[in-house]
């Protein structure tokens, strides 16, 4: 409990990035985050809370005394490279309603429930042919390079009507920009050649309707900039997450062979398992940043006032005993729906029914044609993307 | 139960098709909730309690219906 007259910042611990996991788990996060809402200090010394309980983390993430806009004063940023990213005109995510939902309605129409399973024959082909390709390959294959991220990468290209065969530049890119160890001058860089790309793609299908880019270009209450910021997010966000997931969920049910057993026997349980992983998972590992525009009080009875930087730490929510009971436990069998993985209120993830197809499918696909699959190198040599603002693997070798 | 959304508040993340397709629906332009059935049977209390729950933007409202 935090009174109400107690000065604002005199806890000055260090909120630093990445957060260190415990030796052995690193499935679970940190355990810095083991604590009810706590303020801290960030790498320039700027307060902030860190909120990592399940119903503050939700009050945070869906209360409209918290903002998402990067541009108010307190926000928090937990790493240099961080405040490159936000343009002088910014994607949705960094918005709050009206403006927000006027850019989001933009960009929904692709990813509703319906229209992307009209989508399943098409990503059911994508993972054929790169599982089919991986295998032509022969093992040892990097799951990671041959079949995680081309996976995302070719559906989200086909969507937004970006070239394909650039996707070792915007994956690049992509990389740089999350790091969050990287610099605030590097990941500047990076992103003013990502957004370059975008603009001058943007510019070349004005007047065209196929992709969601061609769509943004094409209207008239859009600036070059507002196309651009918008249309890379979704590459962005629509690549590298999925593609992460696809890797570590791989990784974990080799490590739980019963839960990948249940899931063999089983094939219908996917859908629960893909929740239930992206529970587990929360590759957003290091937290949603937002800033309160009034005094709130939380459900856990910490008060933060307006001005002051919030971290929302869905993975530790996500592992929360109270909502989840064994949260600690992997169980493809239980209703996880209620997990904050793709976030919640109105920022909640715009591409999730398309993620969760993909991760369906990319799933089902790989356990049922691969019995055999199994690590190629012990589990300790595995690398994982700590330094990332998204959580994964750098490489999965993989026999079968 | 009685349902009834708030388009306004709807930030189209399908949760509520997902849970109950029967009474919940997505506009085809922008993905606003569309409501299919007003009054579902009771058979479906509960799943209606879980997609109001789900719904990120709390945009799904419950009334009990005395019966």
């Amino acid at each position: 409990m935090t009174s109400l007259h107690e000065p604002p910042h005199e806890t000055a611990e260090l909120f630093t990035f990445p957060q260190p996991r415990a030796t052995g788990c690193p499935f679970d996060p940190p355990p810095a985050q083991r604590r009810p809402a706590t303020r801290m200090a960030l790498w320039d010394g700027a307060p902030c809370w860190m909120v990592t309980d399940y119903q503050d983390v939700r009050t945070v993430l869906s209360d409209r005394r918290f903002s998402a806009d990067a541009r108010i004063e307190g926000f928090p940023f937990f790493a240099p490279g961080r405040r490159a990213f936000i343009r002088d005109e910014p994607a949705f995510i960094r918005l709050d309603d009206p403006e927000h939902q006027r850019l989001r309605r933009m960009m929904t129409g692709d990813f509703l429930v319906k229209r992307v399973d009209q989508l399943r024959p098409r990503i059911q082909r994508i993972v054929d042919d790169a599982l089919d390709a991986m295998i032509a390959k022969g093992a040892p294959a990097d799951l990671v390079a041959d079949f995680a991220f081309p996976i995302p990468s070719l559906v989200i290209c086909e969507l937004l009507g970006v070239p394909y065969e650039d996707h070792e530049f915007f994956q690049r890119q992509s990389r740089l920009v999350l790091d969050a160890t990287a610099g605030a001058e590097q990941v500047k860089a990076a992103m003013d050649d990502f957004n370059a790309y975008m603009t001058e793609l943007a510019a070349s299908k004005k007047g065209e309707e196929d992709g969601i880019v061609a769509r943004l270009a094409s209207r008239e209450d859009l600036t070059p900039g507002e196309v651009a910021s918008n249309a890379l997010l979704l590459l962005l966000a629509g690549h590298e997450t999925t593609a992460n997931m696809t890797s570590l969920s791989t990784l974990v049910l080799l490590r739980h062979p019963e839960q990948l057993a249940k899931l063999r026997a089983e094939p219908e349980l996917v859908k629960g398992a893909v929740e239930e992983l992206l529970r587990y998972l929360t590759i957003v590992h290091t937290g949603l940043p937002r800033v309160a525009v009034e005094d709130v009080e939380l459900p856990g009875g910490a008060v933060v006032r307006a001005g002051e930087g919030v971290f929302a730490m869905i993975a530790a929510a996500n592992r929360d005993e109270e909502m989840f009971g064994a949260g600690e436990e992997l169980d493809i069998t239980r209703d996880a729906r209620r997990h904050l993985a793709f976030g919640f209120g109105v920022h909640q993830c715009l591409g999730q029914p398309l993620a969760r197809v993909e991760l369906q499918i990319a799933l089902a696909t790989l356990v049922r044609r691969l019995p055999g699959l199994r690590l190629a190198v012990p589990f300790e040599q595995v690398r994982f993307r700590t330094e990332s603002l998204i959580y994964g693997l750098h490489e999965l070798p993989l026999a079968w | 139960m009685h349902v009834s959304v708030d388009q306004d508040r709807c930030c189209s993340s399908g949760q509520c098709v997902l849970a109950v397709p029967t009474v919940f629906d997505q506009d085809e332009e922008e993905g606003v909730v569309r409501l299919l059935d007003a009054d579902p049977s009771p058979e479906l209390d509960e799943k209606l309690r879980t997609a109001a729950a789900l719904c990120p933007a709390g945009a799904i409202s419950l009334t009990e219906v005395a019966r």
